[in-house]
């Protein structure tokens, strides 16, 4: 047995079970014959010839038999010289505050080349469920700085908003300009991030690692890295790790976690493949029938607790498959997060920085972060009018593409107007700049102001009063008679 | 409690034992030595299939299972109001107060507190004859909710002792009853298995509204009293948003609201919400005459598929007692997955899209528990049940939805497009329909107008016609359009804009009243019609839109005019007509006949 099993059974003093010899060996799956006593889903460590220990967990168990999944490969292993120990336990890594600063696998093992950290304590990677009586609900906006999501797609603090993206799209560029710039309204508290990387490219996880460090946020950072040319199976379990390690921090250092794992899809294929070797029934598209409740393992472990001063905000991201918002991955993410935002390959052929598609993107948690006594009186209206505004313009703008431009009447050109001052001067942004609240909202308003005044039905005469101040140009006729 | 067997498979939330002695189909069974709670879904020779409710990770092959000897069913009595429970009826608040943030397994509470006293106004006398769905007595449970307690539907005999009125605990004996089968004790609790629904001595017609508040649907798409409906949409469509605004304003005594693996914080918003937001009949908190069962997407999923069950006992408990009862299963489709993915562990051949084959069966059984009916004692009670279907990538041909659809009346589609203009509520009226229109229409006339039946028509076609019309002018652009036709698309920007969009967040607008709809719905009717003629005079479409100035009003009649105050909507009507007639001046002496 390696160095790691002996330190860890000293540690534990429990009662393991080796047994030596595998029935089959099927993909990531390891059966074992004339087993007794293990428990369904304990804990296993596989060795084989080459001495390299592996984990898994037991997935299925019979009266003398269980079936293994085990996470780092089974390539090399030989059926009759393959030693199973039952540690006894559910999959524990050890937590600590120390961790922050740290690069781990998706298994929790340092890859920084430094030692283990000591642990805290263990803990249960699955975790338990949060019972929703003792949840807060969640109202403290997060100011990101980027005008289209602070004002109309707001992420607040405990919430769970991922980032629909495609591939190529800057969907790492915009996480990284969020971790750099987020803030709160008011208060300096302790925060800390969790980087969850799932089969992503190591060029991806380098620009994290390099932008985290440039932000000086590198030592407030922890690190779980399942690379796309490390195992599969680990991306089960990363998640799961950087998620304990969260919660570690959250309810029991006082401590806000904003959690990033990215790329969601990658996991989802690892349990697809999983389930496939598993000889599952399938359902969509070759994912499990229980992908819905296993994703919503991972996103629920989101939120703050009455009584615990942390927190936990996921932004998870993913990559829709050919754009393909109806495919499993984003249909079921969408409908167990409180929101997404959506980018759109478009607008980033125009060069608009975030590409975010406004109309499919929404924060549920929104509506009682906002306004009067939060942000500012105007900011709910101000933004219900500039979704029901710019979803007008795309209807005119379909329009348009059969008439001819010139056959708009007057209010509908300048609905072209007010989009293109949306995207242009609205949208678009530095990568480096973070705006104000007041900035964006002021903002806001001065593109809508590009709008006849009576198109303006979903803010009340007062904020009109306040706030509508068309451009001269645009309105001579009311700024002469005044 | 009986050890009736050894587990010898497990995977996950379905397990195998061996039995030693007879367990029942759908016994309620414990496993382990945490006694998680299960349940037997399939027997087979001596090997008993069982789902287990609660986290199985820890559990070996050799764990007793227990036999409980009855079928999983729920505790009926007081003491459930403004509660929150898990999918088998575990009270959270009580589990939050043993196991403190996170739910572990194994944590046995009862679902009624044994040790509360309730004042009890007994109905009962020595000598009469008692008959199963009787009241045994009154309990006033919260300001707004006032139990008759249904005795259990199979007592039936002679009533030996009767308890003065006094304060009882759910446990204390409160009547004896001599039935055929010996002397009965009856306490202010019962059980009730939730697979099996409550008995009621017939069906009654649904033919009252159940008012929501919502224009769209109580005007256009309306809901009975003991009806059924689904609301479809895919993710954001707002289907949480609109079963919650159901849960706030609709007139039901009593809101089931199922949140069936769904958000956490969802359930917060609730919790935290529903003490502070007031019934508007009355001005009491609506927590008072709320339940909720919740078992979010990461609570065990077996729970999950039974809890929809829990929720529709505990409404039929109520409906007994001769009151009006609405649940809200956000969402049915988390549970049609529940049962996929158990089904998917029993290693069951699927049917469509994994979905084993009785999905129909099962969905139809739920929704066949509403109604409005006579009860055991001869009142009038009622079941309403909305299931909101989430279907994936919000197709509506996938199995949940069209399955759904054969067994509900009510039909509110929600329309991605309309959400994402922040069109809300996203009812979509092309798609969504309702079965119960002439049913109740007659209520409408007696109660609120007699127009409204022909009022409603008239607008149902503007919409309608609006929908082929936009088809051309996706072609052709909205000019070439003669002007009687450009004028209904006018009134039907009008309609969405003024009648079918409400704020959920708008102190005016969230509730509008049967008398304010109707006076919307009448002044939008009259207006198309009145400015119909004009055109047909020779008046052009731009006058009526440029020169009457009062349109923006009508687009904030909702949140302008308080629901007393339905004169005003009249007067604004009045004024438009002023307006109108202005224009019609100058086409008195011209006989054009329009086409429309």
């Amino acid at each position: 047995m390696s160095d790691i099993a002996q330190r860890s059974d000293a540690r534990l003093h429990l009662p393991t079970a080796q047994y030596i010899g595998a029935a089959a060996i099927n993909g990531p799956l390891v059966m074992v014959s004339g087993v007794r006593g293990v428990a369904y889903g304990e804990t296993v460590q596989i060795a084989g010839r080459d001495g390299r220990l592996r984990r898994g967990r037991v997935v299925e168990v019979g009266a003398d038999r269980a079936v293994i999944e085990v996470w780092s490969g089974t390539s090399g292993l030989v059926a009759a010289d393959t030693s199973v120990r039952f540690v006894g336990r559910p999959l524990e890594i050890a937590v600590a505050r120390e961790m922050l600063g740290r690069v781990f696998s998706g298994s929790g093992e340092p890859l920084d080349g430094l030692p283990r950290p000591v642990a805290e304590r263990l803990a249960d990677v699955n975790g338990l469920p949060i019972n929703p009586t003792a949840r807060q609900y969640p109202r403290s906006l997060i100011v990101t700085g980027i005008s289209v999501i602070d004002c109309m797609n707001t992420l607040i603090r405990g919430q769970k908003l991922p980032i629909f993206s495609g591939s190529g799209l800057p969907h790492n560029e915009l996480a990284a300009q969020i971790v750099r710039q987020a803030h709160l309204l008011e208060g300096n508290e302790p925060f800390a991030i969790v980087f969850v990387a799932l089969g992503i490219r190591h060029d991806d996880a380098e620009f994290f690692r390099r932008s985290l460090q440039e932000s000086g946020a590198l030592n407030r950072t922890a690190m779980f890295l399942n690379l796309a040319s490390d195992a599969p199976m680990e991306r089960i379990m990363a998640p799961r790790a950087g998620l304990t390690l969260a919660e570690h921090l959250a309810f029991e250092h006082d401590m806000h976690v904003l959690v990033i794992m990215t790329d969601m899809t990658n996991y989802g294929e690892a349990l697809r493949e999983l389930g496939s070797q598993r000889g599952e029934v399938p359902s969509r598209k070759g994912y499990p029938g229980y992908l819905y409740s296993d994703l919503a393992s991972h996103y629920e472990r989101t939120g703050i607790v009455r009584g615990r001063k942390g927190s936990i905000t996921q932004v998870p991201i993913l990559v829709m498959p050919n754009d393909d918002i109806s495919h499993p991955i984003p249909d079921l993410t969408g409908y167990i997060t409180e929101g997404q935002i959506v980018l759109g390959r478009e607008l980033y052929g125009q060069a608009v920085y975030p590409p975010i598609n406004v109309l499919p993107s929404l924060s549920r948690l929104m509506k009682d972060g906002v306004g009067e006594g939060y942000t500012r009186a105007d900011h709910p209206a101000l933004s219900n009018q500039l979704y029901a505004a710019y979803a007008r313009v795309g209807d005119i703008r379909s329009l348009a593409a059969v008439v001819g431009e010139e056959e708009l009447s007057d209010a509908d050109r300048r609905y072209l107007a007010f989009g293109a001052a949306f995207e242009r001067q609205f949208l678009n942004q530095g990568r480096d700049e973070n705006r104000s609240l007041e900035q964006t909202l002021d903002l806001g308003w001065r593109v809508l102001s590009q709008l006849p005044r009576d198109e303006l039905t979903r803010v009340s005469e007062q904020l009109l009063d306040a706030h509508y101040r068309p451009p001269a140009a645009a309105a001579g006729a009311t700024t002469n008679e005044a | 409690m009986e050890r009736a067997g050894d587990i010898i498979w497990i995977n996950g939330p379905v397990m195998r034992a061996r039995m030693a002695t007879g367990l029942q189909m759908l016994e309620q069974v414990e496993v382990g030595e945490q006694h998680l709670v299960g349940e037997v879904i399939a027997l087979q020779g001596d090997i008993a299939t069982l789902q287990v409710y609660e986290e199985t990770i820890g559990l070996r092959p050799g764990a007793p299972v227990y036999g409980l000897g009855m079928p999983l069913g729920v505790e009926l009595g007081p003491g459930l109001m403004g509660g929150i429970y898990d999918g088998i009826q575990r009270p959270l608040e009580a589990i939050e107060a043993r196991s403190g943030i996170y739910i572990s397994g194994g944590i046995a509470a009862p679902a009624l507190d044994r040790e509360r006293r309730w004042p009890l106004e007994p109905a009962l006398t020595v000598g009469q004859t008692l008959h199963g769905g009787e009241t045994l007595g009154a309990i006033v449970e919260t300001p707004l909710v006032t139990l008759r307690l249904p005795v259990p539907p199979d007592v039936d005999g002679e009533v030996t002792w009767a308890a003065p009125a006094g304060d009882y605990r759910v446990t204390d004996t409160v009547a004896r009853v001599r039935t055929a089968s010996g002397e009965r004790e009856l306490n202010l609790m019962q059980r009730w298995p939730v697979r099996q629904p409550r008995p009621s001595a017939g069906r009654l017609p649904p033919v009252t509204p159940l008012i929501t508040g919502q224009r769209v649907i109580d005007t256009l798409f309306p809901i009975a009293r003991g009806g059924t409906a689904a609301v479809p949409g895919g993710f954001g469509a707002g289907k949480t948003v609109l079963q919650q605004a159901l849960a706030r304003w609709c007139d039901a005594d009593i809101i089931i609201y199922v949140g069936c693996g769904e958000r956490g914080n969802e359930m917060a918003d609730v919790l935290r919400e529903f003490p502070h937001l007031s019934d508007p009949k009355t001005g009491r908190p609506l927590i008072e005459r709320t339940i909720l069962i919740a078992n979010t997407s990461n609570m065990p999923v077996a729970a999950r598929e039974a809890s929809i069950y829990t929720g529709i006992t505990l409404a039929e408990y109520y409906r007994d007692m001769g009151l009006h009862v609405a649940l809200m299963a956000d969402s049915t489709s988390r549970w049609a997955e529940a049962l996929r993915e158990i089904s998917g562990r029993l290693e069951e051949m699927p049917a469509e899209e994994g979905f084993p084959a009785y999905l129909p069966s099962r969905l139809a059984s739920f929704y066949e528990r509403a109604g409005r009916v006579s009860t055991l004692s001869g009142q009038e009670g009622s079941v309403t049940l909305i299931g909101a279907v989430s279907p994936p990538s919000g197709d509506f041909s996938e199995p949940v939805t069209q399955h759904t659809q054969r067994f509900v009346r009510v039909f509110w589609a929600l329309d991605k497009a309309l959400a994402s203009a922040r069109h809300f509520p996203a009812v979509n009226w092309v798609d969504s329909y309702s079965g119960y229109v002439e049913e109740i229409s007659p209520w409408w006339a007696e109660h609120v107008s007699d127009a409204w039946a022909a009022h409603r028509a008239r607008i149902v076609d503007i919409l309608q016609g609006e929908g082929r019309l936009q088809e051309i002018v996706r072609l052709v652009g909205p000019d070439t359009l003669p002007d009687a036709q450009r004028y209904l698309l006018f009134v039907a920007r009008l309609i969405k804009d003024a009648f079918l969009q409400q704020s959920a967040l708008d102190a005016v607008d969230a509730y509008s009243t049967p008398p304010k709809q109707a006076a919307m719905l009448a002044l939008l009717a009259n207006i198309y019609d009145r400015g119909l003629a004009i055109i047909a005079r020779g008046a052009p479409v731009g006058r009526l839109q440029d020169e009457v100035t009062l349109w923006p009003q009508v687009r904030r009649l909702g949140s302008t005019v308080a629901n007393q105050d339905t004169t005003a909507i009249a007067a604004l009507q009045e004024q438009l007509y002023a307006q109108l007639a202005a224009i019609e001046e100058d086409y008195r002496h011209e006989r054009h006949s329009a086409t429309i």
